[in-house]
């Protein structure tokens, strides 16, 4: 297609480099997108049921969940599954890590060894690649993001909690999620999410911070951010299940005393925590690359060898 | 939204900067549209990416090579709009052709809808200008592979900085003498040799002294003899990525190119409109216009449609066999600089 003959309806001065976002945007359209999401946190907190909900997908089809007698001896292990997700013609590669076992056993001390080698492992792998001959098509296998699930049922952080996020939050994003948050009423979610801040405070955890809105947003995006950055630790409810509620279909659970949308609102902040995940996916990832990985490779530089 | 309009058609569409869009917010439900259940907003992530590459700015280098008196400067400061050529910084009509190719590089910051761009025009007075001319391209390839020398060392760096500058030449504009025959040696030699290291776009200068038969013959005869000598001039064709960019960079490398063009800073009044040109006492030769030349046709190549391209080529193939060779090379690469504290700051 000609561009047009005379350049008459431009203003005089424009060249046209403006249009170098639109040239960005078209080739990251093609390429795609990359994210992998490290989950972790006791069984039965509904972490699945979670994942399943945020991207409308069942990462799990085949699953079977061991009874106690089981779990005893069980190791933590590390699984990951990976699915594409396409919408509006922009394809999400999406890598969800899965760390089943943790919190099972009765003695927990080494519970997060295997998931602290397994984030180590991806950082190696990606110095390495970054350091050979054909760079071309390195994988990113990093771990952008890990959701923490907290128990509802207690009373704040347990000290396994505390433990672990300590010890992986200068290796990766760590964003704090208070699970089956069904099982609280709202002014208890608000005691509990307190608590829970003055915690990760006063034992000097970082948790991923949301940066803030840049100055030239405009009001409804600076809303959503500081609306987003007050509601952490996010209380969540998932669910696959579509109910019907007030005459439409709502995925939901339902109890004979009415039904929790996990879409609305006022019910829980799911919208809240997917919105956070999808607008923050870019930033999660520079994040990871600029800071936590950047560290692991002056480290590892460091200590000698390649 | 279907599937993202071609880049020629987004090109046209951005005629006039668009207004800063709104950002997709996908937090409340759309309405009680059960499909819309169903939406996630991964799209928006890529509009996430363009508003950031919107507020980082860019940097671009480019490089002018040619004899003098081509009208290099000229042209580049018709395609930037702005006087960013070695032609307003100083630089005299009148100076003495330098006695070996000098290399100057000179920076300017210029802004567009929003996008700023750290453009480096880097021009190369005394090429092709002396008696002998033998090697004169060596001090051009040396510039070219410092700066990719530059950037690994810097990538290399124990604690490296966020955003490596770019000084890589991205896009090279070799201008060819409009003699009407054919290509000079010195074309030949230096576009072989260049072609391997950066991204070479060849243009014929002063495309005003050729009727347009003329025009047409010379531009044959030239496409010919490069592919005779196996000159791969950008876009490369074995870098094309699928077979949308295949269809469209093989028209331009069949048809187009090598682009004939007329620069000018100059404006005139012709029918009511302001428009730049040279003005001769048989006519006003009008620089946008495509029934002149094909300044506009070299100017959205490079500028509105593959300016990104320019860029990602010369990182993702030109560097990279840079960097291979550096590795495989006695002594491998450059040893790492001890942490400074100045280094150690930008890393927190």
């Amino acid at each position: 297609q000609q561009p047009a003959q005379f350049t008459n309806p431009e203003t005089p001065g424009y060249v046209g480099f403006a249009n170098l976002p639109n040239q960005v945007h078209r080739k990251s359209v093609k390429k795609g997108f990359e994210f992998t999401l490290m989950v972790v946190g006791e069984s039965g907190l509904g972490k699945s049921t979670l994942i399943n909900s945020l991207f409308l997908t069942d990462l799990y089809p085949e699953r079977v969940i061991p009874g106690a007698a089981e779990k005893i001896e069980r190791t933590v292990q590390i699984e990951a599954s990976t699915v594409e997700i396409e919408e509006r013609g922009v394809k999400l590669r999406l890598t969800v890590v899965d760390t089943p076992g943790y919190g099972d056993a009765i003695n927990c001390r080494d519970c997060f060894k295997t998931i602290i080698s397994y984030i180590d492992e991806q950082f190696e792998r990606y110095l390495h690649d970054e350091s050979g001959l054909n760079r071309r098509h390195i994988i990113d296998n990093r771990v952008h993001c890990c959701f923490y699930f907290i128990s509802p049922f207690g009373h704040g952080l347990k000290p396994l909690d505390v433990e672990f996020m300590k010890a992986i939050h200068n290796k990766v994003n760590i964003v704090p999620v208070i699970a089956k948050a069904d099982t609280l009423s709202l002014k208890e979610r608000e005691r509990l999410k307190k608590r829970i801040l003055d915690e990760i405070e006063e034992h000097g955890i970082k948790i991923y911070h949301l940066p803030d809105a840049e100055s030239d947003e405009d009001e409804d995006f600076k809303e959503q951010t500081r609306l987003l950055k007050d509601s952490i630790p996010f209380c969540v409810v998932g669910s696959n299940q579509l109910i019907e509620a007030k005459g439409k279909k709502v995925r939901g659970r339902l109890y004979p005393w009415g039904v929790v949308e996990v879409e609305n609102p006022e019910h829980n902040d799911f919208l809240k925590l997917r919105t956070m995940l999808i607008t923050h996916m870019q930033d999660l990832q520079e994040v990871t690359q600029d800071l936590h990985y950047e560290n692991f490779r002056s480290e590892r530089l460091k200590r000698g060898g390649r | 939204a279907g599937p993202v309009d071609s880049k020629n058609e987004a090109a046209m569409s951005e005629l006039v900067p668009e207004p800063r869009q709104k950002p997709v917010v996908p937090m409340k439900p759309m309405g009680i549209n059960a499909n819309l259940l169903g939406y996630i907003g991964i799209d928006t992530i890529i509009e996430q990416m363009r508003k950031k590459t919107m507020k980082t700015g860019f940097d671009f280098n480019i490089m002018v090579v040619g004899q003098s008196g081509l009208g290099k400067s000229t042209l580049v400061n018709t395609l930037f709009k702005s006087q960013v050529s070695r032609k307003s910084s100083g630089w005299n009509r009148e100076e003495k052709i330098p006695k070996t190719v000098e290399i100057k590089a000179i920076g300017h910051v210029i802004e567009e809808g929003g996008v700023k761009m750290k453009l480096t025009v880097i021009d190369t007075p005394g090429f092709g200008d002396q008696i002998n001319n033998e090697n004169c391209w060596e001090p051009i390839e040396k510039y070219i592979n410092e700066q990719y020398e530059k950037f690994l060392k810097e990538e290399v760096n124990i604690a490296r900085k966020k955003r490596i500058p770019d000084t890589r030449v991205h896009c090279c504009l070799y201008f060819i003498s409009p003699t009407g025959h054919s290509l000079r040696p010195l074309d030949l030699e230096f576009m072989k040799h260049l072609s391997k290291v950066v991204n070479i776009i060849p243009v014929i200068a002063k495309a005003d002294t050729m009727t347009l038969e003329e025009k047409t013959e010379f531009k044959q005869r030239v496409r010919k003899e490069l592919e005779v000598n196996g000159i791969e001039f950008y876009p490369q064709k074995e870098f094309d990525e699928d077979l949308e960019d295949k269809t469209e960079n093989d028209k331009i490398r069949q048809e187009s190119m090598p682009f004939a063009v007329v620069g000018s800073d100059k404006e005139y009044q012709v029918n009511g409109k302001r428009v730049l040109g040279r003005k001769t006492p048989w006519g006003i030769i009008e620089v946008e216009n495509l029934t002149h030349c094909e300044f506009a046709l070299l100017r959205d190549f490079v500028i509105r449609t593959h300016l990104q391209d320019l860029k990602e080529v010369t990182h993702n193939i030109h560097y990279e066999t840079y960097r291979a060779k550096r590795l495989n090379d006695n002594g491998g690469l450059p040893p790492m600089t001890v942490e400074t504290e100045e280094n150690h700051e930008s890393n927190l």
